[in-house]
C-alpha cells in the first residue's frame, strides 16, 4: 500500500485555527491579569470570535487534508450560525461573569471558544470519524460549562446527566456508525455511496442490519437535538446550566446534530433513500420524531412556571419543526432547514439573553417574577414579546417565514411523489402544534403587559447584553421583511449537499 | 488453528461475560474494580485473536494500565469506601434486564441474518500496526490532531471544575 502525503491547504481551516489558539490567548490572559478585571476577558473573546468570521469570509470554497476538511456553501452556512451563538452567549454571559463565575473566567470561555471550533471542524468533514471527533469536541466542553455553578446542586446536576446522556448517545452512535463501516468498507462518506450502489447490485438490498445501524444513529442524534423520545434530559439541563450555557446549548449543540444528520443521513445515506435502490425508508422514521417532537415538546411547555424549562420544551418543538424540512429531503428543504436555523438562531439566543439579564438582576427564573415588568421596563418587555412572538411564528417576524418554508417545502414534495399521505398528516399535526405553542408564548407576554401589579424590578442590562439584545431584534425584525439574502444563502446549501436527482 | 482459536475465543468471553456480571452485581467495590481489570484484560484477548496487536497494546496499556488504576488509587484514598456495602440494583433493573436482553438478541439475530457483509473491512493484514501509524500520519492526520484539542478541552473542564476554591 501507498501513503501519499495529503495536500494540507492550512489556509482553508484558518478560522478553526484562529479560534483554537484564541481560547488558549484567552486563558493565559485571564491567569496573567490576576483576575481583576472581569469584563475584559469577555471582550476578548467577542474580539476573537468576530476575527474569526471576519477569516472565515475571506477564506473562499476548498479542501484540504486530502478529502478531511471542505470548506464548502453548507459548512460556512453553518460555520456562520455557530460563531454568531458563540458571540451571541459570550456576549449575555457578562452579568453571570461579574456575579457568579468569578474564579474560572477565561477557562469558561476557552471552553466555549474550543466547543465552537469543535462545531465548525464538524461541518467541514466529509468522513465519519471526524463527524464523531468534532460532535465529541462540541459536547465535552458543554458538560464541563454545564456544572460551571460549581456550589449550585441543580448546576451539577445537570453537568452529570448531561455527560452520562452524551457519552451514552455518542457510544449508541458510534455502534450505528461501525455497522456502516462493517457494510461499506469505507468510512469515507462518498466511498460509502458507491459502496451501497455495489451492494445493492449485487444482493438486492443492503441487509437487515441496515435498520440497525439506521436507528441507533438517528437515536444518537436524536438525543444531541433533544428528540423525542430521546429529550428527558433537556429541560433539566437547561434549567440548571449557567443560562449563557443553556442559550449556546440550544442553537449550538442543535445545529451540530443537524448538520451530522445532514452529513449521515442526506449526503451519505441518499442513495438509500431513493425509491429504486431500497424499499426502506429513513424519512418516514424521521418524520415520526418530528411529529412526537412538535407534539410532546408544545404540549409540556404550556405547564411550565420556570422560563427556562419552558424554553427549553418550546426547543424540542422547534427541532421537530426544523426535522420536517429534513423529512422533505429536496433541495428547498433543505434551504428551509436552513432558514430556520438561521431564524432561530436570532430569536432563541435574543430570548435567552433577555432570561439572562433577568436572573442577573432579580435571581429569579420564574415567570410569574416577569409579572407587569412592562410598566417598569417597557422597552425590554417589548424585546422580550418581539422574541417570544417570532419563536410561535407570528408574522411579519422571521419566525413566521422560517416555519412557512418548511411546511410548504414539504407539501410541495408530497404533492408529486405518490404514496406520501402520512406527509400531509404530518403538516396537519405541526399547524395545529403552532397553536399550542403561541398559548404558552402569548402567556409569558400577557404577564409582563397585562397584569395588575406593577413590577419590583426595573431592568438595567450591561452593554454587551443589550448588543446582544439589539443584534436579535434586528434579525427577526429585518428578515421577516426581507428574507431574500439569507434565503439566497440557504439556498446554496443544496448545492454541496451532493444528492439532489 | 482454527479449532484452537475458537475455543480461545469461548474461554475469553465465558471469562468477560463473568466477569462484567460481577462487576456490575458484587457489594464491595472494591472486588467491582478488581473485577473490571480482569474483563478489560480479557477483551485485549478477543483482539490479539482478530489480529489486532495495536489494538490489544492499547487497551492494556489505557484501560487496564491507567483507568483501573486510577479507579483503585481513587476507591482506596477514600474514606471507608473500600468496607462499605454498596447497592447496585433500583426499582427499574428487571425492566433494564429485559430491555438489555432484547437488544442483545435482536443485534445478534439482524447481524447473523446479513450477508452483504463488506469483508475488505473485516481482513486485517499481519502488518495492521504499521499500516495504522502510516494513516494516522497522512490520511487521517487531522483527526489525530483534533484528538489532542478534545483533550486539551477535557483536561481543562476537569481542572475547572475539580479546583478547590480560595474564594
Amino acid at each position: 500500500m501507498d501513503f501519499p502525503f495529503p495536500e494540507y491547504n492550512l489556509q482553508y481551516m484558518l478560522p478553526e485555527i484562529f479560534l483554537f489558539v484564541w481560547a488558549l490567548v484567552v486563558i493565559s490572559f485571564d491567569l496573567l491579569s490576576k483576575r481583576n478585571n472581569g469584563s475584559t476577558t469577555g471582550y476578548l473573546t467577542l474580539f476573537g470570535i468576530a476575527i474569526a468570521g471576519l477569516l472565515l469570509g475571506l477564506v473562499g470554497n476548498g479542501k484540504g487534508f486530502g478529502k478531511m476538511f471542505i470548506n464548502d456553501n453548507v459548512a460556512v452556512f453553518f460555520k456562520v450560525i455557530f460563531l454568531g451563538a458563540a458571540f451571541m452567549a459570550v456576549g449575555s454571559s457578562f452579568g453571570v461573569m461579574q456575579k457568579k463565575i468569578v474564579n474560572h473566567r477565561g477557562e469558561f470561555y476557552a471552553l466555549l471558544l474550543m466547543s465552537t471550533t469543535g462545531m465548525m471542524f464538524l461541518s467541514s468533514s466529509q468522513e465519519l470519524l471526524s463527524i464523531y471527533l468534532g460532535l465529541e469536541l462540541t459536547t465535552i466542553p458543554l458538560f464541563a460549562m454545564a456544572a460551571f455553578y460549581k456550589d449550585d446542586k441543580l448546576s451539577v446536576e445537570s453537568g452529570i446527566k448531561y455527560f452520562i446522556i452524551g457519552a451514552f448517545s455518542s457510544a449508541l452512535m458510534v455502534y450505528g456508525m461501525s455497522f456502516l463501516y462493517g457494510l461499506t468498507g469505507s468510512t469515507d462518506l462518498a466511498q460509502m455511496k458507491v459502496a451501497f450502489f455495489k451492494t445493492h447490485l449485487q444482493f438486492g438490498d443492503m441487509g437487515i442490519v441496515m435498520i440497525l445501524a439506521l436507528i441507533m444513529l438517528a437515536a444518537g442524534i436524536g438525543f444531541k437535538l433533544a428528540l423525542p423520545p430521546f429529550h428527558q434530559w433537556a429541560p433539566d439541563v437547561y434549567e440548571g446550566a449557567p443560562t449563557p450555557v443553556a442559550a449556546f446549548l440550544s442553537v449550538g449543540s442543535k445545529g451540530a446534530g443537524l448538520i451530522a444528520f445532514a452529513k449521515i443521513f442526506v449526503d451519505g445515506l441518499y442513495a438509500y433513500h431513493s425509491p429504486d435502490m431500497a424499499p426502506n425508508d429513513w424519512g418516514m422514521l424521521i418524520g415520526i420524531l418530528a411529529i412526537a417532537a412538535m407534539v410532546l415538546g408544545n404540549v409540556l411547555a404550556i405547564r411550565q412556571t420556570n422560563i427556562k424549562r419552558m424554553l427549553a420544551y418550546s426547543s424540542i418543538a422547534q427541532a421537530g419543526y426544523i426535522m420536517i424540512g429534513m423529512v422533505a429531503l429536496s433541495a428547498s428543504g433543505i434551504a428551509s432547514v436552513g432558514f430556520y436555523l438561521f431564524i432561530y438562531l436570532f430569536a432563541n439566543m435574543g430570548a435567552f439573553a433577555a432570561v439572562a439579564v433577568f436572573e442577573d438582576m432579580t435571581g429569579s427564573c420564574q415567570i410569574k417574577s416577569y409579572a407587569g415588568l412592562a410598566r417598569t421596563s417597557p422597552f425590554f418587555s417589548a424585546v422580550m414579546a418581539v422574541f417570544l412572538l417570532s419563536l410561535a411564528g407570528i408574522p411579519p417576524l422571521a419566525g413566521f417565514l422560517a416555519k412557512y418554508y418548511v411546511f410548504a417545502s414539504v407539501v410541495d414534495v408530497a404533492q408529486r411523489s405518490a404514496d406520501s399521505s402520512w406527509m400531509y398528516w404530518m403538516v396537519g399535526i405541526g399547524l395545529l402544534t403552532t397553536v399550542f405553542a403561541l398559548f404558552y408564548y402569548a402567556n409569558v407576554i400577557k404577564v409582563m403587559f397585562f397584569s395588575p401589579e406593577t413590577s419590583p424590578y426595573k431592568v438595567e442590562a450591561p452593554l454587551p447584553a443589550k448588543a446582544v439584545l439589539a443584534i436579535g431584534v434586528i434579525g427577526v425584525l429585518l428578515f421577516g421583511l426581507y428574507p431574500e439574502p439569507i434565503l439566497q444563502f440557504a439556498t446554496g446549501i443544496s448545492s454541496s449537499l451532493h444528492f439532489m436527482p | 488453528m482454527e479449532h484452537q482459536i475458537s475455543s480461545a475465543f469461548w474461554v475469553l468471553s465465558f471469562v468477560i461475560l463473568t466477569s462484567a456480571i460481577l462487576l456490575v452485581s458484587l457489594k464491595n467495590v472494591f472486588h467491582c474494580a478488581l473485577f473490571m481489570v480482569l474483563c478489560l484484560f480479557s477483551v485485549a484477548g478477543i483482539f490479539i485473536l482478530l489480529d489486532a496487536e495495536f489494538l490489544a497494546a492499547a487497551q492494556v496499556l489505557i484501560y487496564v494500565g491507567a483507568v483501573s488504576i486510577l479507579m483503585i488509587f481513587a476507591i482506596m484514598l477514600t474514606n471507608n469506601l473500600t468496607n462499605r456495602v454498596i447497592k447496585q440494583t433500583n426499582e427499574n433493573g428487571l425492566v433494564s434486564l429485559f430491555v438489555c436482553l432484547s437488544f442483545a438478541v435482536g443485534a445478534i439475530m439482524l447481524i447473523s441474518k446479513t450477508h452483504s457483509w463488506n469483508y475488505r473491512a473485516n481482513e486485517l493484514g499481519h502488518d495492521n500496526s504499521l499500516i495504522l501509524g502510516k494513516y494516522l500520519m497522512t490520511e487521517f492526520m487531522l483527526p489525530f490532531e483534533v484528538i489532542s484539542v478534545l483533550l486539551l478541552a477535557a483536561m481543562i473542564g476537569a481542572i475547572a471544575l475539580a479546583r478547590k476554591e480560595r474564594s
